[in-house]
């Protein structure tokens, strides 16, 4: 029987953002999502994971990445949470603003809250931490966020 | 799984084939310097087949962006064929899928090249 909860942590390296989407979509896959699902998860935690090494830990080798997952009875819930300065939520640009479209970056955390049923940014001085979660049995258009 | 490309010449377009991932790293690199390269040679119309591309990530979406413009600046075009389900529908949520010239047919899109 596979584990219910996983944690790891991780180097701030490009090798860490393929090691967090390759587990997450290993246990999004056992907790029965379909294949889109999976994909979708996987690439929200992928997007979640990019952030956390290239803008939080700025591929700072004494900085860490912290991922957890968890499988419940009704969601899949991940946890991913970097040590750099803490994410500025209120300032990130609308990557489909007219102004924005043809912008090559800013378009990941868009991604992530697209994918996600419900998505948490807690910034903090000290990292941000990125809470995740996909119900088991919802549907993925109904996207809600919560973010502090 | 990595990013292949492999270039071939139709009627004075440059068709490029990709397959693999264009994610943030190695595939969206290749991606950068395969279409820099053909523009510093002159080919300015350039197909991308993205056919057999089954993934792509913010990165490699930005990467198709910073190609599609830096092709336009120097007065080319860059179109792309062949989308897969999972990359349309990326292309639709980001409101790109608009801003590209997509075809699904490469001999028609040859021929739309000016």
């Amino acid at each position: 029987m596979s584990a219910n909860r996983v944690s790891y942590t991780l180097e701030s390296t490009l090798e860490t953002v393929n090691s967090a989407e390759e587990a997450a979509s290993r246990m999004a896959a056992e907790a029965g999502f379909g294949d889109e699902d999976v994909m979708k998860i996987g690439m929200a935690v992928r997007e979640a994971a990019v952030n956390a090494v290239l803008h939080g830990n700025a591929y700072d080798p004494g900085k860490k990445v912290a991922l957890a997952i968890e499988r419940t009875p009704k969601d899949l819930v991940i946890v991913i949470r970097d040590q750099g300065k803490g994410l500025d939520v209120k300032n990130i640009p609308d990557p489909l603003a007219p102004e924005n479209l043809m912008k090559t970056s800013g378009r990941g955390i868009f991604l992530i809250r697209s994918f996600m049923d419900e998505v948490e940014i807690h910034p903090s001085p000290t990292g941000t931490e990125i809470k995740l979660i996909k119900h088991v049995h919802g549907s993925s258009g109904d996207g809600k966020e919560a973010s502090q | 799984m990595t990013m292949k490309t492999s270039t071939r010449q139709v009627d004075g377009v440059t068709i490029v084939d990709l397959s693999g991932r264009i994610t943030l790293g190695e595939g969206s690199v290749v991606l950068r310097d395969t279409v820099k390269e053909l523009l510093s040679k002159g080919n300015k119309k350039i197909l991308l087949n993205l056919g057999d591309v089954n993934y792509i990530d913010s990165s490699g979406i930005g990467e198709l962006v910073s190609a599609f413009t830096t092709t336009k600046n120097q007065g080319g075009e860059l179109k792309l064929l062949n989308l897969t389900k999972k990359v349309h529908d990326l292309l639709q949520i980001t409101k790109l899928y608009t801003v590209f010239d997509v075809k699904d047919d490469e001999a028609a899109a040859v021929k739309s090249f000016t």
